[in-house]
């Protein structure tokens, strides 16, 4: 390198530049991760299959996969943005990927968008993959698009919330454990392939209001059923959203 | 460029919980040179440099850097340093080249990529994810991620910890050449020859505080005194030697044959033994200068070793 080199040239990139970058970056880093395909694009398409060709569990009268559908586009929600990002932020903070970036040009702010966006393409990705594989099975889904749209959206966000909450005070290595041992409470508990019907009804109002079984109930109503907007889910969603969000915000460590 | 110093601290005082990481510390370091800041562990180096970082509230005290607020003013500092951590940093499935590529995009100006890649021997990392890197390969990449964006100041955490010779040469040679570009330099370091090779600053911490700053030569020359032998005939009249030496040296011929000089060697001193020697018709078959060096200094203001 030739004399003048490294004279002094700082500066901040655009903030849209940083966080298309950071959001690409964020993205590949996901989609590179074995485990985490494993957990986002595997296991939902697997149960999404066998549950629909197979009569495990009776689904109710109608086609199984009109059941399954729903359930597994809200289980690709919770994989991605509560399992997967708790782990993946998990990790990032404890390797220091967290403090290296809070050194940065990258604002905080930046930052969550960034992996908000990453969240966000994952699951559109998931839901095109899942749907097509749910067609190929003989799906007939009904109601307005918007709708599901709106569901999903507010499901990330509680998801996000919870899984961010997770990531931010927990030792990495707990919140790995402990995000997998939700993943597979909330999907064999929250309606994703057993009816909440199957279960007591003192237990089934509790686990009605779990963030996963307002979010398959709720897509259920919609591609199901044709429901306009569910806002008995939207509500409780929403609920989920305010309180994850807020805690994370609040305690979140950096370190 | 303005000519404030790039960091000035003034009774800096952090604590955690009741121990004491930094007690009333005050530090200047001047914009386009080396500082050098080294210390026992423990003695609260990371945590200074953490603070002008932005990454440590201050209890008590003042931290400027590049005349700004190193708290409040964070958000408008980060652009402007560089920081290489002493582990760490990078996603652990990322490659070398694709982070460094990474970070250079959230920069306005940031150095050419491939050049810096080739400069520091990060080329062969290939497509190895960085938690397979060697440690030494995780340390370059560390250091190439703070300088990328161009910084005015980076701030080196152990820069050649780990690193085999040809590579600490290399990082060694890259230091020097951020500070004649201009770039101020502050690095925490074990290595005793590293400061002295590299810095114009040395400040000395322990227990907290800083207990000496100087150049290395400043420091080298206070306190301990220094050592000048030779050999030549015995029995030399060295009354008349210390006669053209300065107040306070001391001369001795300690086996027949051997002479000792004490004092402040400097380059008169030497030139002063040399034409004595030459008067007295004496062609010294040795002549050495013995300098203490900065772990001298170090251990006697201490009383510790630096890898504790």
């Amino acid at each position: 390198m030739s004399a003048g080199t490294f004279t002094p040239r700082p500066g901040a990139a655009p903030v849209s530049r940083m966080i298309v970058t950071q959001t690409a970056l964020e993205t590949r880093m996901l989609l590179r991760n074995g485990e985490q395909l494993l957990l986002t694009v595997i296991i939902p398409a697997l149960l999404l299959t066998l549950f629909s060709a197979v009569d495990i569990v009776d689904t109710g009268a109608g086609k199984s996969v009109d059941f399954l559908a729903p359930g597994v586009l809200a289980l690709a929600v919770m994989s991605t943005a509560f399992t997967g990002q708790a782990i993946a932020t998990g990790f990032d903070r404890r390797y220091g990927v967290l403090k290296r970036l809070g050194a940065s040009p990258l604002p905080r702010w930046a930052l969550m968008t960034a992996k908000t966006l990453s969240v966000l393409v994952t699951e559109v990705l998931q839901v095109a993959l899942l749907t097509v594989i749910a067609l190929a099975l003989g799906w007939s889904p009904q109601g307005n698009p918007l709708s599901v749209a709106a569901l999903l959206l507010l499901g990330t966000a509680a998801f996000s919330g919870l899984g961010l909450l997770m990531a931010g005070t927990l030792r990495a290595e707990a919140t790995l454990a402990a995000a997998n041992l939700v993943f597979l409470l909330l999907l064999v508990g929250g309606g994703v392939i057993v009816p909440l019907e199957k279960f007591p009804g003192a237990v089934q109002s509790v686990l009605g209001l779990l963030p996963i079984s307002a979010l398959s109930d709720g897509l259920r109503e919609v591609l199901r059923h044709g429901t306009a907007l569910p806002w008995g889910d939207a509500a409780v969603l929403a609920v989920w959203a305010v309180l994850g969000l807020g805690a994370a915000a609040k305690f979140f460590r950096w370190e | 460029m303005s000519n404030d110093p790039a960091v000035e601290i003034r009774g800096l005082v952090k604590r955690y919980g009741t121990k004491t990481a930094v007690d009333g510390l005050d530090l200047t370091v001047p914009r386009a040179r080396v500082t050098a800041v080294l210390g026992p562990n423990g003695a609260g180096k990371t945590t200074t440099v953490e603070t002008c970082e932005g990454y440590v509230r201050p209890d008590a005290g003042t931290v400027r850097v590049l005349g700004l607020d190193a708290a409040a003013d964070a958000e408008a500092l980060r652009p402007r340093i560089g920081v290489m951590l002493q582990s760490g940093g990078v996603y652990s499935g990322a490659r070398a080249v694709e982070m460094l590529r990474h970070v250079a995009r959230l920069h306005a100006h940031p150095l050419d990529v491939d050049t810096l890649v080739e400069r520091l021997g990060l080329g062969g990392c290939g497509r190895t994810p960085y938690r397979r890197l060697s440690g030494g390969q995780q340390q370059r990449l560390a250091l190439a991620l703070a300088v990328v964006g161009r910084p005015e100041l980076v701030f080196l955490d152990e820069p050649t910890a780990g690193l085999d010779p040809q590579a600490r040469r290399a990082t060694w040679d890259l230091v020097r050449e951020l500070r004649s570009d201009g770039v101020t330099v502050v690095l925490t370091t074990h290595h005793m020859d590293e400061a002295e090779q590299l810095s114009d600053e040395v400040a000395i911490m322990d227990a907290g505080r800083v207990i000496a700053h100087g150049s290395p030569e400043e420091l080298c020359r206070g306190g301990a005194e220094n050592t000048l032998r030779f050999t030549g005939r015995p029995s030399l009249d060295l009354a008349s030697l210390l006669k053209a030496l300065p107040d306070g040296t001391q001369a001795a011929e300690l086996t027949p044959g051997a002479y000792r000089v004490t004092g402040e060697v400097d380059p008169q001193l030497l030139a002063t033994v040399a034409s004595w020697c030459a008067q007295h018709g004496v062609l010294p078959s040795s002549l050495s200068v013995e300098r203490h060096t900065l772990e001298d200094v170090f251990l006697e203001l201490t009383g510790k070793e630096l890898r504790a």
